[in-house]
């Protein structure tokens, strides 16, 4: 199917004069039919410029991006009232920018803040009032229905949200989930901040994604400041996303495995998931990955030593992770409990437009490693790993079959390093008036940065997505007729992030 | 399957560290205790302080603000390790918020645990976790003492579900406006007498946030912190090592 935007590549830097510019009905009527098709959205967000506000919309399709921008009338029919894909999308715009997507079937704040340009509210919140303001929840009426109210502080140690059941019983009717207790206004924030700071800033939008965050930032970066990075440098940050995947999918097999009482996977699990942040502890001195990645390289390299200590190390980890696995994807107790728990169909999850493994999982054949391919992945042959039955078994299948691919991965990347990575701390000028849009499979899905710069080469708009953006209705749907006590289990199978929806 | 459960309880076999009894020993790359060289070029200190992604350099004073500190280790790049030196020493919780302007020295911790806190919660602490606007790092690596590395249960020390179970707070995170009055709840629901810990560079300083409107620059802001853990996040050995000494 032709489209009118500008088809663009992954981390390509486009000159904003070159992206094509539409009246808001063209573009309104575009990006729809699109999104109805196999199109799917990376980033629908505003931005002013110049006093003028404006829409950008940023879709993919198999190996491609394309882009458009538009003008933007102050409130407009919902697209997700054809659409559902544009569903968080649409409230974000309304919470940020004050455009109203009238007929919206649940219009209500997604982080409860202020706009950002000091117009009424659109959901008649007053900020100066804590959370949770004057939002409703959706509710369902009758004899035997009761509300189970959870959060924002939870029994664990986990971050808050809360979370809204509509019960008959046992049986959940629905979930609603209102997150927004972690925004820090980090987008808001790096356009004041001082360039130095943008690194760290980066590396705590979300903990656990710490790598793949300061991989889409300093690719961004990098293609804005015309900044060139050397193959080791790439392979070294594909070695640290891939060991951030392995910990978290292996850290939350463990976890899966612990929420249906099944403990020595847990235990197992939960252990060997500190082994490998304990590499990327001994890569650069954190063992999240923080302070690796910087715009033009990477801070450190791997020594000869710790090359062969860790091609050791990962075979014998790698023996073990299947041993344990072997053990839990066998066990009757443990089938009864994964399997048909929490399903999400093909179908809806392409209505929502899931990512990462919770959409794999659903049969959705979409991997950025392999569809949008950047840095070393162009050179890496991948397999996407799918499963079909969309369940908690499909989910954890996904996780463990990407877990052992990955320990390939790291495995022949370490054996091919060779040891000339060069990095010297440099500052960094942005061209001036361009566009850049990132995209990475973080180990939650496809994570997205995407930065505009204005006539100073500052930053005008810098938008982050995390894949959580898109998944957290999927857990909402998966929940729909469960058991009330499947909750933990549904949750952890998709393990989103708070920091990184609230921002 | 029972026979599967046995090969995989030989293979791990027993994994618990020594520690306390034993030392353990970080990579050499992990970045713990700095060693500051308070006679080193003017000018390099300056250039290590203006690079500071945190601000947390002091060059005049040759001060180095724990509490802000991420650990990135720029300065120890840039100074060449001349002026700041990371070592891969864990132990650096304080209890006073003026021992975060670290100058080389920092006092034992032992010297500042108060005794009526060892004979209240010595043998039993339970303690309730707020996530307070924190990017799940150090929430992980809190989790992570419940591994059986760590094992932290054996100590006596627990984290509870409920804050009316506890015997103190442990905060992460700037804390972000929309969980203030969440935190100040949690903190209400837990019976005196107790205590309250800052867990990480956002819960001491506001970390990578500090003087962002959205938070609160950290817990010390709202509540009287007991233990301050540096870090970002703290190291799980960082944490245990302050959690026995202070209360054990």
């Amino acid at each position: 199917m032709d489209n009118k935007l500008l088809k663009i590549n992954n981390g390509q830097k486009i000159k904003l004069a070159d992206i094509p510019h539409f009246s808001f009905d063209e573009f309104y009527e575009e990006i729809l039919s699109l999104a109805l098709n196999d199109y799917y959205i990376v980033h629908y967000f505003a931005y002013e410029d110049k006093g003028k506000i404006r829409l950008v919309a940023v879709l993919r399709r198999k190996n491609w991006l394309f882009v458009g921008i538009s003008d933007t009338p102050e409130k407009y029919p919902a697209l997700t009232c054809k659409c559902t894909k544009f569903h968080m999308f649409e409230r974000e715009i309304a919470e940020q920018f004050a455009i109203k997507p009238v007929g919206h079937p649940w219009l209500k704040s997604v982080r409860y803040h202020a706009n950002y340009l000091g117009k009424e509210d659109i959901f008649g919140n007053d900020y100066s009032e804590d959370i949770p303001g004057r939002y409703e929840y959706y509710s369902v009426e009758g004899e035997e229905i009761h509300e189970v109210a959870v959060g924002p502080v939870h029994a664990g140690i986990i971050e808050p949200g809360h979370f809204r059941f509509n019960c008959a019983g046992e049986k959940v009717l629905h979930l609603e989930i209102q997150l927004g207790y972690q925004h820090r206004g980090i987008e808001k924030q790096i356009l004041n901040a001082n360039k130095k700071q943008l690194p760290v800033i980066i590396e705590s939008i979300a903990g656990d994604t710490a790598v793949a965050n300061s991989l889409c930032f300093s690719e961004a970066v990098e293609a804005l400041a015309n900044i060139q990075v050397g193959m080791e440098a790439k392979k070294i940050r594909g070695l640290a996303l891939e060991l951030e995947r392995i910990a978290n999918h292996i850290g939350d097999l463990g976890a899966l495995s612990g929420d249906i009482a099944f403990l020595p996977p847990a235990s197992y699990y939960g252990r060997i998931r500190g082994e490998f942040l304990n590499m990327l502890l001994a890569i650069c001195g954190n063992r999240f990955g923080k302070g690796l990645i910087r715009p033009g390289g990477i801070r450190f390299s791997i020594t000869d030593k710790q090359k062969e200590e860790f091609v050791n190390r990962i075979k014998k980890l790698k023996s073990e992770i299947v041993h344990i696995g072997d053990m839990l994807f066998n066990q009757a107790g443990v089938l009864g409990r994964f399997e048909s728990t929490g399903i999400v169909g093909t179908e809806i999850a392409q209505q929502l437009g899931l990512v990462g493994p919770a959409a794999r999982a659903s049969g959705i054949l979409y991997d950025a490693r392999y569809d949008l391919p950047a840095g070393v992945y162009q050179e890496i042959p991948l397999k996407v790993v799918t499963e079909h039955t969309g369940d908690v078994m499909a989910r954890a299948l996904v996780r463990y079959n990407e877990a052992l691919q990955s320990l390939d991965i790291v495995e022949t990347l370490l054996t091919e390093l060779e040891n000339n990575n060069s990095y010297k701390h440099t500052e960094f000028e942005l061209e001036p008036d361009n566009f850049v849009v990132t995209v990475h499979e973080g180990w939650r899905g496809e994570l997205s940065h995407c930065i505009i710069t204005d006539s100073k080469g500052d930053i005008l708009r810098y938008k982050i997505k995390d894949p959580s953006f898109h998944n957290w209705m999927g857990l909402a749907i998966a929940m729909r007729n469960e058991d009330i006590s499947d909750f933990p289990l549904c949750n952890k199978s998709f393990n989103l992030s708070y920091c990184g929806f609230d921002l | 399957m029972l026979f599967s459960i046995i090969k995989n309880r030989i293979e791990q076999g027993y994994r618990t560290s020594k520690y306390p009894n034993e030392e353990i020993k970080l990579p050499e790359r992990f970045k713990g205790k700095p060693e500051i060289n308070s006679n080193c070029e003017q000018k390099i200190a300056e250039l290590c302080a203006s690079n500071c992604p945190q601000d947390a350099i002091d060059p005049k004073e040759k001060t180095i603000h724990l509490g802000k500190c991420v650990f990135c280790g720029l300065c120890e790049e840039l100074s060449n390790g001349s002026f700041i030196k990371f070592s891969n020493d864990f132990e650096l919780a304080v209890t006073d918020p003026e021992q975060l302007i670290y100058d080389g020295m920092i006092e034992k911790l032992e010297i500042h645990a108060k005794k009526h806190f060892k004979k209240l919660f010595g043998r039993s602490l339970q303690l309730r976790q707020v996530s307070a606007g924190g990017c799940n790092a150090c929430e992980a690596d809190l989790n992570v003492l419940n591994t059986p590395f760590f094992d932290l249960s054996r100590f006596g020390i627990q984290f509870v579900a409920s804050p009316r179970h506890a015997d103190g707070i442990i905060v992460t995170g700037p804390v972000t406006r929309n969980m203030k009055k969440a935190l100040l709840k949690t903190y209400e629901a837990i019976p005196d007498p107790k205590i309250v810990i800052a867990s990480g560079s956002c819960a001491i300083s506001g970390g990578p946030f500090r003087g962002n409107p959205e938070q609160l620059n950290g817990v010390d802001g709202i509540l009287k912190v007991d233990l301050y853990i540096p870090g970002c996040p703290p190291h799980p050995l960082t944490t245990l090592h302050a959690l026995l000494t202070f209360f054990k």
